[in-house]
């Protein structure tokens, strides 16, 4: 086991920068997720730690050592493809034991090694078969049993769970996050859904235009969003932004969102905001964050009433649209108090979790 | 969805129905046909070969009769002197013999050079591919007068060793295409798979991709197989002696002397020559098939 450091990467393709020299520390013995956008630079940061692209600039160090010049197969690391790329001629005990048998390990350890490997995973009865005879699922267990086996520093996973269903996807999951609580080596798993990053992730790195933009716990990304980016990208529905104004009525600071509607600042954020006075800003709140008033009585809770344009009702909850001043709103309510698209609602807005954005910077205030 | 929910009657989606299959008649019909047509079109030479193989010389010379029955009797003579009172034996040792080899050298190779050409990028590789298939385009017909002067500079004149050196020319430009098309879609991954767990370069060709790739490198072997064997060019350039001689220019040459053709043992000896291909395709016809199109259908 090992920790992972990225200094400086930088990965460029022919004249366009696919990696804009990122700097990253990854503790012995963690999990850290690789999350953005398609083209943020995630796969090709993934692929210069498992020696599959070559560095443009920076180093990547795996355990202390410098790794930029050492072929995949001296890094000691093991990774698991999006495709699962198991061996079709194989059967899954081959698939498991190649690299054993390529690194000379005696028969026997090979043979203990697998059958430990798939106990964790929970594959024994199908260590004779072929891949072609096996579902998603259970390709998936065997690329990741064909990692484990290995014992290696390092655990690449590069958007392992993407091509199964949405069921199979969630036992997935949490399959992997069990074998790493098993097995403790340290990962680095790539995503482009946030979902999975989150509840994966000891520690989520979120990726766009090859530069990371926030580095922390899912918890930390979640309420303390550093950019506008992140803001949006974590989540499910997306925070809703709106164009918004500061202005100030006697000594109380309020943010205007139309003419009809204003929310006050709670007083431990007026200090931060007040250089913002007057200034066109943009107000974030999540859909979670505005729901039905009857779950709300603290101070920091303000209701307002707005026209349904849509529902969409998911059983335990249901999102309502709605538009202030012509910006698309989203909001989680409880479907028992849904009143019905053309209808007006009361919602209540959760002031405790608003942010402010600066739209020249994009940075959170 | 029901007919009424499509706002069909009825009588109308009957009809349309019986159009359909009225259709579907028509075009197996039409396809039945056009296939008995091919059928008998590519059979009736070898029909030919058989019937005729199996006549006596006297039935075979008297023009009254129908040369598509055999009606005076069926001999196997004309195969029993093939084997024993000519060179037919020789021709056909010494075609085995260049037939394996340059097979066994188109595919060392074709494979070596489809495996770097399809997976290891470097500077030219595009361009040589592209380059290879072109060398493919010319003509033997053409290629024989230089490569005449080579064979002869290297003492293999007259020698079926020059053949296994000469008959790779022809097969290795396709082969490679062939093998390059077949590598190309078997995903990245899996060599990358292979990189992890530490593999090399021969050791990635050797366990992953030749197992991988078998339909493939069985479909150009079956190609390299039947282009060596059935090589007439090259052989009439540069084999003169009878010992040396293969089976289509050996049998040709010595059972045709001035205008006496040897009719029954000319097909005998063309039946003989024709068995070992087609028992090749026989067997691995799949393979074939599988192998021509993963490379043609490749995005």
């Amino acid at each position: 086991m090992a920790e992972v450091a990225l200094r400086k990467l930088v990965k460029r393709f022919d004249r366009t920068e696919a990696v804009r020299g990122i700097d990253l520390d990854i503790p012995d013995q963690e999990f850290v997720v690789l999350v953005g956008p398609s083209g943020c630079g995630k796969t090709t940061t993934l692929r210069m730690i498992a020696g599959l692209e070559e560095a443009s600039d920076g180093d990547i160090l795996i355990g202390g050592e410098l790794v930029n010049d050492v072929p995949p197969m001296d890094r000691d690391i093991a990774m698991v493809f999006q495709n699962y790329a198991l061996y079709p001629h194989m059967t899954v005990f081959e698939n498991m034991s190649f690299g054993l048998r390529l690194r000379k390990v005696p028969r026997q350890e090979i043979r203990e090694r697998v059958e430990r490997a798939a106990d964790i995973l929970g594959i024994t009865e199908l260590l004779e078969r072929r891949p072609k005879q096996l579902s998603g699922g259970q390709r998936q267990r065997v690329a990741m049993g064909r990692a484990i086996v290995r014992h290696p520093k390092v655990f690449l996973f590069d958007e392992p769970l993407s091509n199964l269903d949405a069921k199979l996807r969630v036992q997935m999951r949490t399959e992997i996050k069990r074998v790493h609580q098993k097995v403790k080596t340290t990962t680095v798993y790539v995503t482009h859904d946030q979902v999975e990053a989150m509840t994966l992730a000891d520690r989520v790195v979120v990726m766009n235009g090859g530069r990371i933009e926030q580095v922390g716990t899912p918890q930390e990304l979640y309420h303390a969003p550093r950019t506008r980016f992140v803001a949006g990208f974590i989540g499910s529905p997306a925070m809703n932004f709106l164009p918004c104004r500061l202005v100030e009525n006697g000594a109380v600071l309020s943010v205007r969102l139309s003419e009809q509607l204003a929310f006050p600042v709670p007083e431990d954020r007026t200090a931060r905001y007040r250089p913002y006075l007057d200034k066109a800003l943009l107000f974030g709140l999540r859909p979670e964050h505005l729901t039905d008033p009857r779950n709300h009585g603290r101070p920091h809770v303000r209701e307002f009433a707005v026209m349904l344009d849509v529902v969409e009702p998911m059983g335990m909850e249901a999102m309502v649209y709605f538009t202030i001043d012509g910006t698309e709103v989203c909001a989680r309510v409880e479907p028992g108090s849904v009143t019905g698209p053309g209808r007006p609602m009361r919602l209540a807005a959760n002031l405790e979790h608003f942010h402010l954005i600066d739209p020249q910077t994009e940075l959170v205030l | 969805m029901n007919v009424a929910a499509i706002g069909l009657p009825g009588r109308r989606l009957l009809g349309l129905r019986r159009s359909l299959a009225r259709n579907r008649r028509w075009a197996l019909v039409l396809s039945y046909f056009f296939l008995l047509v091919f059928a008998v079109f590519f059979l009736a030479p070898p029909y030919y070969m058989i019937v005729t193989s199996l006549k006596t010389n006297v039935e075979v010379a008297q023009l009254a009769t129908n040369p598509w029955f055999i009606s005076e009797g069926v001999t196997l003579q004309h195969y029993i002197d093939l084997l024993t009172k000519t060179q037919f034996p020789i021709y056909f040792r010494n075609t085995v013999i260049v037939t394996l080899c340059s097979v066994a050298i188109t595919m060392v190779v074709s494979i070596l050079a489809a495996f770097s050409l399809a997976r290891m990028k470097f500077w030219g590789s595009g361009v040589l591919a592209t380059g290879i298939f072109l060398t493919y385009l010319i003509p033997e017909s053409l290629l024989f007068i230089p490569m005449f002067q080579i064979v002869r500079s290297l003492g293999l004149l007259d020698s079926y060793w020059g053949m296994v050196l000469v008959l790779p020319t022809l097969t290795v430009p396709f082969c490679t295409w062939i093998m390059i098309g077949y590598f190309s879609s078997i995903p990245k991954e899996l060599d990358e798979a292979a990189l992890i767990d530490g593999a090399g370069y021969l050791q990635m060709l050797w366990k992953i991709f030749i197992p991988v790739a078998l339909p493939g490198i069985i479909a150009a072997a079956i190609f390299a197989f039947t282009v060596s064997w059935s090589d007439f060019v090259y052989p009439m350039a540069f084999l003169y002696s009878g010992d040396q001689q293969v089976l289509t220019v050996g049998t040709v040459t010595s059972l045709i002397r001035g205008d006496v053709y040897e009719w029954g043992m000319l097909m005998a000896g063309a039946m003989v020559a024709a068995a070992p291909p087609l028992i090749v395709y026989a067997f691995l016809m799949d393979y074939y098939i599988a192998g021509l199109t993963a490379g043609a259908t490749k995005g």
